[in-house]
């Protein structure tokens, strides 16, 4: 940076961009590897779909899905990548805060955090 | 029909759905639905957990590419948001409560709503209205550029255009879907904002509204690794081989017939709906 001034509009747009191209790529290579791996164990199985079951503790809570990763369960590899690319936009936000506060804009700032506490809500298992 | 068989199915039509909907400008979650229900016999509800990860996927890809070119404005973004975003919420909290039936009747009625849509006539810009004091006081009102050089723009009605939202953000969350249609009819017809920055802020907005619900829908056990897979990689690959393709080559007649298979959907899940076969 040439002078002392917050970051300039340009350089949080490039940021940004790179942010969303990296998170998204990212995401979708671990759901491509999970999924190659789902596929070699569950090709030949019939699944069940018609009616609603919900998914089991292992892939919908956050905790458990990383556990789960880590132990290598093709499903779980696949969630986690889902989570990866549910974090992508929350992380945008994220850096919207920093950038508003960088230059001192309060009320932008107060109304990207409000944002960024709802998605985090949703994400962190609140009740609705 | 085994994993193997309905993977290669789910991922070749979503492929379909991504290059459709990137080509037409609506999106892919609109027949990547109906299409697991009615054509693959799957629950409603996972098709919905499904699609919105798809939906955060390609919003998030295809904002990468414009949030350099200067359209879209952050701030109106990030407020519209706030109503976006608890709208969502809302959506997503009726969607548990409310039987498959109902939720593929208001899945029909906003099908057809967004074929009627695609049969008017692109909006003439806005001419430059008077700036309001709300939005003034919120710092909205912005430029862009054209072939003319930079033109300045004014907002007008924010409160009748965050309601707009709020009820976008929640047929997002109940339906899985973008929304993306409403969200530009709050923005350039109700706020009065030039089309081209309405069209790219709203795609600035689907992700993050998405992922309001996703986080819910996770939690509640509606997303189906098995099932979210072929078609999030399906959509995105779709829409990353639409936006290649797309240089504005014949858009029109592939928007007439996106619309008529839209209809055709849109009747079909009204009827089943209706008929209680959700």
């Amino acid at each position: 940076m040439k002078s002392n001034r917050a970051l300039s509009d340009h350089q949080v747009e490039g940021f940004i961009g790179n942010l969303l191209r990296t998170g998204v790529i990212t995401a979708a290579c671990i759901v491509a590897a999970g999924g190659i791996f789902y596929l070699s164990r569950r090709a030949g199985t019939v699944p069940r779909y018609a009616m609603f079951q919900g998914e089991p503790d292992f892939l919908k809570r956050m905790g458990k899905i990383f556990q789960a990763a880590f132990s290598l369960r093709s499903e779980a590899i696949i969630q986690l990548g889902i989570l990866v690319l549910i974090a992508v936009p929350i992380a945008r936000v994220a850096v919207s805060v920093i950038a508003f506060l960088l230059r001192r804009d309060w009320l932008y700032c107060g109304v990207t955090i409000l944002v960024l506490a709802v998605l985090l809500f949703s994400l962190l298992g609140g009740k609705v | 029909m085994t994993t193997l068989e309905l993977s290669a199915i789910l991922a070749g039509a979503s492929v379909a759905a991504g290059l459709i909907g990137s080509l037409t400008g609506l999106g892919g979650g609109v027949i990547v639905i109906p299409l697991l229900t009615l054509g693959l016999g799957i629950d409603i509800r996972y098709a919905i957990g499904a699609s919105l990860v798809s939906v955060i996927a390609t919003s998030s890809g295809a904002a990468a590419a414009y949030v350099r070119e200067g359209f879209s404005n952050i701030r109106i973004g990030m407020f519209l948001e706030v109503a976006t975003t608890l709208g969502a919420l809302g959506g997503a909290a009726i969607a548990l409560r409310v039987p498959p039936s109902i939720i593929a009747i208001i899945f029909g009625c906003v099908l057809l709503y967004s074929a009627y849509q695609t049969f008017r006539a692109p909006p003439e810009d806005t001419v430059n209205v008077p700036p309001d004091a709300l939005a003034s006081r919120l710092r909205m009102n912005g430029t862009f550029p054209t072939s003319e050089g930079i033109r300045a723009y004014n907002v007008r009605s924010v409160p009748a255009g965050f309601l707009l939202m709020a009820v976008a953000g929640a047929i997002s969350g109940l339906l899985g879907i973008g929304s993306g249609a409403l969200k530009v009819i709050a923005m350039d017809r109700v706020m009065k904002i030039p089309f081209k920055v309405s069209t790219t802020t709203s795609n600035f907005m689907i992700g993050v509204t998405a992922a309001a619900s996703a986080g819910v829908y996770l939690n509640r056990g509606y997303i189906d690794p098995g099932l979210a897979m072929p078609i999030v990689l399906g959509v995105l690959g779709g829409s990353f081989l639409g936006s290649r393709l797309l240089s504005g080559a014949r858009t029109r007649s592939l928007r007439v017939i996106f619309a008529l298979t839209i209809v055709a959907l849109g009747a079909e899940m009204l009827y089943n709906g209706i008929g209680g076969r959700f």
